[in-house]
């Protein structure tokens, strides 16, 4: 067993700190979210610069062959900044996505450009009715031509609003498919919305979309199983982004125990807020192993033990996320109520992450079926 | 013991039912139990209705125009109105400033601001919080230096209120502020009633998590009050101050509204899929919902016995109104946690005009958006309920302490 980082892991980690101190701090983040795209195009280019959009691709297609591990510690600073841009959709799902199940075309042609900074994706995926079930979709793909028809409907695509593609899931004769098509083309409808913790999304409509035979991902009904890992590791990455915000708010809370006074003492003083401040240390420090669990297992070839192990991780630091961030906004009294501090922002990213792909009870019951297998 | 409602409670229940169906505009209640924002108009609307009524004040006595309703009676109305959409009837001026002034105030300022709160004219806010005492409320610094003069005795007062909820349509602030710096913090408070319309005073908006402008910063820069507007005695004025909290701690059980509530919750676990099936049937969810609700059965006999007990000995709620501000507050959060839960990922969307009364709802999102887009800020802004109105933390240090003696 060995729980360090490398050298290099360190000293990326400190580029993104440094970066997030320097060029996205809380005030300029607070804008960024009511700006037009809500998120910083600089950001993403200094994103590319530093590598952490090549991190997860082979060398072959301008990438840096990173692990999972690499993408957990890129995700804990970016929830320590409170990030904005996509890059769980880009980087995770769809980069996840074509690395996993793209031709070599498709990589040649997709990969280094999600590496630069030159192209942006969502994944269209999950729909109304659908809740957090990966297989029910109702998007459907008619064979149209030498290609396909595409006609359904998709609920909240995380980074819709800024993809230039969008990969879309449609259920053909033989089961799921995965394709790849311009945001803009005919027939596709966005319907583009700020999500509460101030990042974007959309619902699209897909309606007599043609895409050409080129544009599918994989092969044609074979879908589901790269779609469920490119979750898993989706959710491995959000567990991570968990973590670092639960980090930041443990430490801003300690702060304020310190230095806000009441009764003539710092309320550090008082028993039961140290209590309360030590779980949650606890729950963070617990949530961290079940974070570096998932970071490990889901690049897992086990397709059962990545995701039972993914479940478990998001499941556990669902729950300590909830704790962590609901006591950060007690321990700050009105202050953390308000929208004019970090506090109230991170405890409303804490919990979409809880409800994006999958909340704790989703998973605690995935994962306790597993029970039934053993 | 008999926990039944008599006959002659059921009929009275009956007959507010009646009232609340030919009164009740639905213009209100369709935005109350849709989630919307609440117009200043809806509340003082609303108020004037039941004053016509001879119901605007059911926990006054009736020399002062109220009901004079027992507690049992307060429960059924609470509950029915809730349960109907009726706006709450805000309590800064019925329940908190309206006691004080009954029970501390003179003739003069009793028949110069009673029949004006109960008739819906005046809008009351509480001015008690500071940036630097929320908890530790008697520490508070806002000066009042009384000045005599030619024109009429006053006070000047100087200093910043914060946290004032709704301050930005008050009509009257009533204030603790500072008159002697001698003694025990508690001795040097008094309680003035202050016009908000009086030059040096400005009202600076607060913006709450939901993105809500719900709270607001009150700045008092040598703002004249005539010595008319104390409240009973100069630095007497904790006194009074801890009388009102006792009052505002038992509208904060808030049983009407989160039975209100967990019905919602449960028409939406219904309308809700998982796996293909209602989200009510799965039973890990279920539990959730029955487990609140178990809390909620418990309050509202707790809450029940709680008051009765205070009618009984004609005395202001005690050290028990803890409990019921500590739970109480504790099941909205549930309520409004579990509510967001049920939507999944489909709460996630933010939209902008979704909590106006007329909006259309969205035909792109129609499959969720209409009930969904106000639930999850619900959930992060009721997350006040811990903090205000003493936080929880500070009512298990008066448990300990008043109750237990530790
Ligand atoms: C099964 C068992 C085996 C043990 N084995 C050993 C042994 O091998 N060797 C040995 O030396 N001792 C042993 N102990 C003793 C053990 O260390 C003591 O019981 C323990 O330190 C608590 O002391 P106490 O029982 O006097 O309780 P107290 O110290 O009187 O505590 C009573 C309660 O008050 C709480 N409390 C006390 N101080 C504070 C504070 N400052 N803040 C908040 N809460 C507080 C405690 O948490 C506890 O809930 C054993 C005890 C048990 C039950
Ligand atoms: C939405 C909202 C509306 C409000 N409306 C009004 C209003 O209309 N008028 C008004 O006057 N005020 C109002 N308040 C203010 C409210 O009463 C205070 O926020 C509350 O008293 C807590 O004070 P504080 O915010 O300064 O927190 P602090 O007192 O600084 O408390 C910070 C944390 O420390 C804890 N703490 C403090 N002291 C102790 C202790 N001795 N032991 C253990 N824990 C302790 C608290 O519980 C809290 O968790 C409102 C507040 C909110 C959030």
């Amino acid at each position: 067993m060995d729980f360090n980082y490398t050298e290099e892991q360190l000293a990326l980690q400190d580029t993104l700190r440094r970066f997030y101190a320097r060029d996205y701090a809380f005030e300029q983040r607070r804008a960024l979210a009511k700006s037009a795209e809500g998120f910083s195009r600089p950001a993403w280019k200094t994103f590319a610069d530093f590598g952490i959009l090549a991190l997860p691709f082979h060398e072959d297609f301008g990438g840096l062959n990173g692990n999972a591990v690499d993408t957990m510690l890129v995700m804990e600073m970016l929830g320590r900044g409170l990030a904005l841009e996509p890059y769980v959709p880009t980087v995770a799902l769809c980069g996840g996505l074509i690395r996993d199940a793209g031709n070599t075309a498709q990589k040649e042609a997709l990969l280094p450009a999600i590496a630069g900074g030159e192209l942006m994706l969502a994944l269209a995926h999950f729909e109304p009715g659908a809740r957090y079930e990966v297989d029910r979709v109702a998007t459907t793909a008619t064979a149209s031509g030498s290609g396909w028809q595409l006609d359904g409907t998709k609920a909240v695509v995380l980074g819709a609003p800024s993809a230039d593609k969008l990969i879309v899931s449609a259920r053909d004769g033989k089961g799921l498919s995965l394709f790849l098509i311009d945001a803009k083309a005919p027939g596709v409808t966005l319907r583009a919305y700020p999500t509460q913790d101030g990042a974007r999304a959309a619902d699209i409509r897909l309606s007599k979309v043609a895409v050409g035979a080129d544009a599918l991902i994989g092969t044609a009904g074979g879908a589901l199983p790269v779609i469920e890992r490119a979750i898993d590791y989706a959710n491995a990455a959000l567990c991570a982004e968990a973590v670092g915000i639960m980090s930041a708010l443990n430490e801003v809370t300690l702060e304020y125990l310190k230095t806000r006074k009441q009764f003539g003492v710092p309320i550090g003083k008082f028993q039961a807020l140290q209590h309360r401040m030590a779980d949650m240390v606890i729950a963070t420090e617990q949530a961290r192993s079940m974070a570096t669990l998932a970071a490990v297992r889901v690049d897992s070839t086990d397709a059962v033990e990545r995701s039972r192990s993914v479940a478990a991780a998001k499941a556990y630091v669902t729950q300590s996320a909830r704790l962590v961030g609901q006591q950060a906004v007690q321990l700050h009294g009105g202050m953390g109520v308000v929208d004019e501090l970090n506090v109230a922002h991170y405890f409303k990213r804490l919990t979409m992450i809880g409800l994006t792909f999958g909340d704790a009870d989703y998973h605690l019951g995935k994962f306790s079926d597993t029970l039934l297998a053993a | 013991m008999d926990l039944n409602f008599t006959a002659a409670e059921q009929s009275f229940r009956e007959e507010v039912r009646n009232f609340l169906r030919a009164k009740l505009p639905a213009d209100i209640s369709r935005k109350v139990l849709g989630g919307k924002r609440l117009e200043k108009d809806d509340f003082v609307r609303w108020q004037q209705i039941l004053h016509a009524q001879g119901w605007g004040a059911t926990g006054w006595p009736v020399a002062f125009g109220g009901t004079g309703w027992n507690a049992v009676q307060q429960h059924i109305f609470d509950e029915e109105c809730a349960d109907a959409g009726a706006p709450l009837q805000l309590p800064f001026g019925l329940k908190m400033v309206a006691p004080v002034i009954m029970a501390f105030g003179n003739p003069a300022q009793q028949q110069r601001f009673l029949p004006r709160i109960i008739d819906g004219s005046d809008w009351w806010c509480q001015g008690y919080s500071e940036p630097g005492s929320g908890s530790d409320l008697a520490s508070l610094k806002t000066r009042a230096v009384r000045v005599n003069s030619p024109e009429g005795d006053h006070y000047v007062v100087t200093g910043q209120k914060t946290w004032n909820t709704l301050g930005q349509y008050a009509d009257w602030i009533f204030c603790l502020v500072r008159t002697s710096t001698e003694g025990r913090q508690q001795e040097g408070i008094s309680f003035l009633l202050i016009d908000m319309k009086s030059p040096g005073i400005e009202v600076r908006p607060i913006i709450m998590l939901d993105g809500e402008h719900e709270i607001n910063e009150v700045w008092f820069e040598d703002v004249r009050v005539p010595v008319q507007n104390l409240i009973g005695e100069e630095n007497k004025g904790w006194t009074y101050a801890k009388f009102l909290l006792g009052h505002e701690r038992t509208g904060i059980a808030g049983v009407g509204r989160s039975k209100r509530e967990l019905k919602k919750l449960k028409d939406i676990a219904k309308k809700e899929t998982a796996n293909g099936r209602p989200l009510i049937e799965d039973q890990r969810f279920r539990d959730r919902i029955a487990q609140v609700e178990l809390e909620l059965m418990a309050l509202e006999i707790t809450n029940l016995r709680v008051i009765s007990a205070e009618g009984e000995k004609k005395r202001a709620p005690g050290p028990e109104a803890s409990i019921l501000k500590i739970k109480g507050s504790e099941i909205q959060q549930m309520l409004t946690e579990l509510q967001m839960q049920t939507l999944g990922h489909y709460a996630l969307p933010w939209i902008d005009d979704a909590l106006d009364a007329d909006w259309a709802g969205d035909a792109m999102m129609e499959a969720y958006a209409d009930h969904a887009a106000p639930l999850s800020g619900r959930y992060f802004n009721v997350r006040k309920t811990t903090i205000y109105g003493g936080s929880n933390e500070i009512q298990k240090n008066i448990i300990s302490q008043m109750i237990l003696g530790l």
